[in-house]
């Protein structure tokens, strides 16, 4: 096993507040990575894309790590139909300098159906936590474009699933947290647009009813976010700026620029700088910046818009030495309204204001996934730095009011959700536990799965 | 519209797989040799999505003399005299048991530098009857001076790089340039298992910039990352008395 899994490090997700050592496996073929899986010995395995999981669900503390950023080639593109076989190790990044952008028969360009708020990932990470966009309530979850899958099972070797072909489990990768084997190849079927220019159009609102009126009013314009004041309170509570963006014709040909990142963030400062007085300050600034009108157009590019966050490499820093959680929920449009402003009062009530809040309705389109994330409602994503007992009992709170209104957390963004708060929100959960492969672990999963109904005891051993 | 010609040996290694990536984004005609067959024809498949004009792959064991001929034959029926040639190939092996077995040493300086040395002279001989062309050569800081913990891979490369630079003064008059990338370790499958990580281990997309960036300015020798000229300065300068004392 040494020889297979030759590093020992330690690896930090996102949140940078779960940090656990692995023995590490960085395979650069298909074949090196089946060497690994079979060496694995008695200790359980994790794939490892480029852990921008927050919290521990891409962590595998005590066991071993399979790293997929070395198995990254793009294996066939049929320009005709869009559609991509590669690695699972690919980026997203490395697809918008490649394919993205390839002319599509009868005009317009081939685009990524779905992406996700940072070009980072790889695709099996993309896949492994069904991951949406901007663009849900057109698109649905990234799972619904992916055509099929080639897995490594440590009990039935080299696997290549789809809807029709091993349904149960291709069902259960989409979405299932890496447990179901690692994920080796993927189909993905592209999109095609207009061009890769978006006409977008900032707009302010005074609270929660005017972003759904402005959600209302948006049914034509493909990608919509909104950025939500979360110091506000009393009257101006669920204040924001709300974002739509649509795809304009033209536009520069061909693959799209490698966006370096602009700045760096290149270590975590002592003590974060961002605490309520800056925040108050950034809030009120964002929020004037769109003048009078309270409105603004602008013409961007596809992946400014896209990815905002992707122009500050290490922005996760920010947050200083302890890190940060992050608090992603989805609540159904009935109870949607009233949930959302009883999980910004608690906030605001809390004192512990979040950075980035972002509010997102998310459409009915279903995706294949068994645990998939998205489903038909708001999205309320919050980041709170760590601060110990004070965090823990404000998420908890917030949990609460999720689970008590039908929703459920994303578990990408998070490292400490109960089992039961996990359970309530998947319901299938037991049907991913009997697809996963008995080889394959995860904190998260050790936390919330079926090991967290054996005695403590039994599970330390 | 095509790019430059590329041909590698070695075409599996990590280094020269994100060099031949940068040149198939500049829509380059390749010529691609590696031992293993199928991994070469997925990096094919790769190199031809990323923009690649043209791809020729050649499963072949450089280690054997015979397939030289036939080989660089099928090199320029592909792409001709390439313009660029870049020679990656190369073991590191386990050091602790090729110092106490006669065969592993000698495997190891042949596939190290006998088998390069032979391959670069029948292609200087191409390059020089077309007047032009540049030899890219990975080598090693290894080279520059014996240590207990991998001398054989060592010597062999420093050997290589004696024998670069005599080819290069040899055809400074013909137009033929010879670069010699002395890399430091590496972050790749070869390296792996030697607990190396950190500031000193580079990754292969950032040693692939480097050589791309010193072919544009036609330098003799690139140290990548650059540190490594000054910390293989000094290594060079310790007297062996305190050379002996460390365990390099």
């Amino acid at each position: 096993m040494v020889s297979a899994f030759p590093e020992v490090e330690d690896r930090l997700s996102w949140g940078r507040v779960h940090r656990a050592r692995h023995r590490l496996a960085r395979p650069t073929h298909p074949r090196a990575a089946a060497d690994a899986l079979a060496a694995r010995g008695d200790r359980s395995v994790l794939g490892f894309g480029l852990g921008r999981s927050y919290g521990d669900s891409c962590l595998n503390p005590g066991g071993l790590l399979i790293e997929t950023p070395g198995l990254d080639r793009l294996l066939a593109f049929d320009p005709e139909r869009g559609i991509l076989r590669a690695e699972a190790g690919c980026t997203l990044a490395d697809l918008l300098v490649t394919v993205v952008g390839r002319p599509a028969p009868g005009g317009g360009v081939w685009c990524l159906p779905v992406s996700p708020g940072t070009r980072f990932v790889t695709l099996g990470g993309a896949i492994a936590n069904d991951v949406h966009g901007k663009n849900h309530g057109l698109a649905g979850s990234f799972g619904r474009h992916v055509l099929a899958l080639r897995l490594l099972r440590s009990d039935r070797g080299l696997l290549d699933c789809g809807p029709e072909r091993e349904g149960e489990l291709f069902r259960a990768t989409i979405g299932g947290l890496g447990l179901t084997g690692l994920i080796l190849e993927v189909t993905l079927r592209l999109e095609r647009v207009p061009g890769l220019l978006l006409e977008v159009e900032d707009r302010r609102f005074d609270d929660l009813e005017g972003f759904y009126r402005l959600v209302e009013d948006s049914t034509a314009w493909p990608y919509t976010v909104a950025w939500v004041d979360c110091l506000a309170r009393g009257p101006r509570l669920g204040r924001g700026i709300f974002s739509r963006a649509r795809h304009l014709e033209g536009g520069p040909p061909g693959p799209m620029p490698p966006a370096e990142p602009r700045l760096a963030v290149p270590f975590a400062p002592p003590v974060s700088p961002l605490n309520r007085w800056t925040l108050g300050a950034f809030n009120a600034l964002l929020w004037r910046r769109l003048g009078r009108a309270g409105r603004r157009v602008r013409t961007l590019p596809w992946h400014r818009f896209l990815y905002p966050l992707d122009a500050i490499e290490g922005w996760n820093r920010l947050y200083g030495a302890r890190g940060f959680h992050q608090h992603q929920c989805v609540v159904p449009p009935k109870t949607a309204p009233e949930t959302v402003r009883r999980l910004l009062e608690t906030i605001a009530g809390s004192g512990q204001g979040s950075f980035l809040a972002v509010l997102k309705t998310l459409g009915p389109l279903p995706s294949p996934g068994l645990l998939s994330f998205p489903m038909e409602g708001t999205t309320l994503a919050l980041d709170f730095p760590e601060r110990g007992a004070a965090t823990a009992a404000l998420l908890d709170r917030l949990d609460r009011i999720v689970l008590e209104a039908g929703g459920r957390l994303y578990p990408a963004k998070d490292g400490r959700m109960s089992a039961e708060v996990f359970r309530a929100g998947f319901p299938a959960w037991r049907r991913l536990a009997a697809a996963a492969d008995p080889a394959f672990s995860s904190a998260f999963w050790r936390r919330v799965g079926p090991a967290a109904d054996r005695p403590a005891l039994e599970r330390a051993a | 519209m095509s790019g430059p010609s590329l041909a590698v040996f070695g075409a599996t290694s990590a280094i020269a797989e994100q060099l031949a990536r940068r040149f198939a984004a500049k829509r380059a005609r390749l010529f691609l040799v590696a031992r293993d067959g199928a991994r070469l024809e997925r990096i094919a498949a790769d190199l031809s999505l990323r923009g690649a004009a043209s791809i020729a792959t050649r499963a072949a064991d450089l280690d054997d003399p015979a397939v030289l001929a036939p080989l660089l034959e099928a090199m320029e029926a592909a792409i001709g005299v390439p313009e660029i040639v870049l020679v990656a190939f190369g073991t590191l092996g386990d050091q602790a048991a090729i110092a106490r077995d006669v065969e592993a040493t000698r495997r190891s300086l042949g596939t190290n530098f006998v088998s390069p040395a032979c391959l670069l002279t029948a292609l200087a001989g191409r390059m020089e009857s077309a007047g032009r062309g540049l030899l890219v050569v990975l080598t090693s800081v290894a080279g520059e001076r014996g240590r207990a913990s991998n001398y054989v891979y060592g010597a062999a490369k420093g050997g290589l790089s004696t024998f670069l630079e005599g080819l290069r003064h040899r055809l400074a008059p013909t137009g033929v340039r010879v670069l010699d990338v002395r890399p430091g370790p590496v972050a790749t499958p070869m390296t792996a298992g030697l607990g190396l990580s950190g500031p000193l281990l580079a990754a292969p997309e950032r040693v692939a910039a480097d050589i791309e960036r010193a072919i544009e300015k036609r330098r003799s020798v690139l140290y990548t990352p650059w540190f490594w000229r000054w910390i293989m300065l000094v290594i060079r300068a310790l007297p062996e008395p305190i050379f002996h004392r460390t365990r390099l």
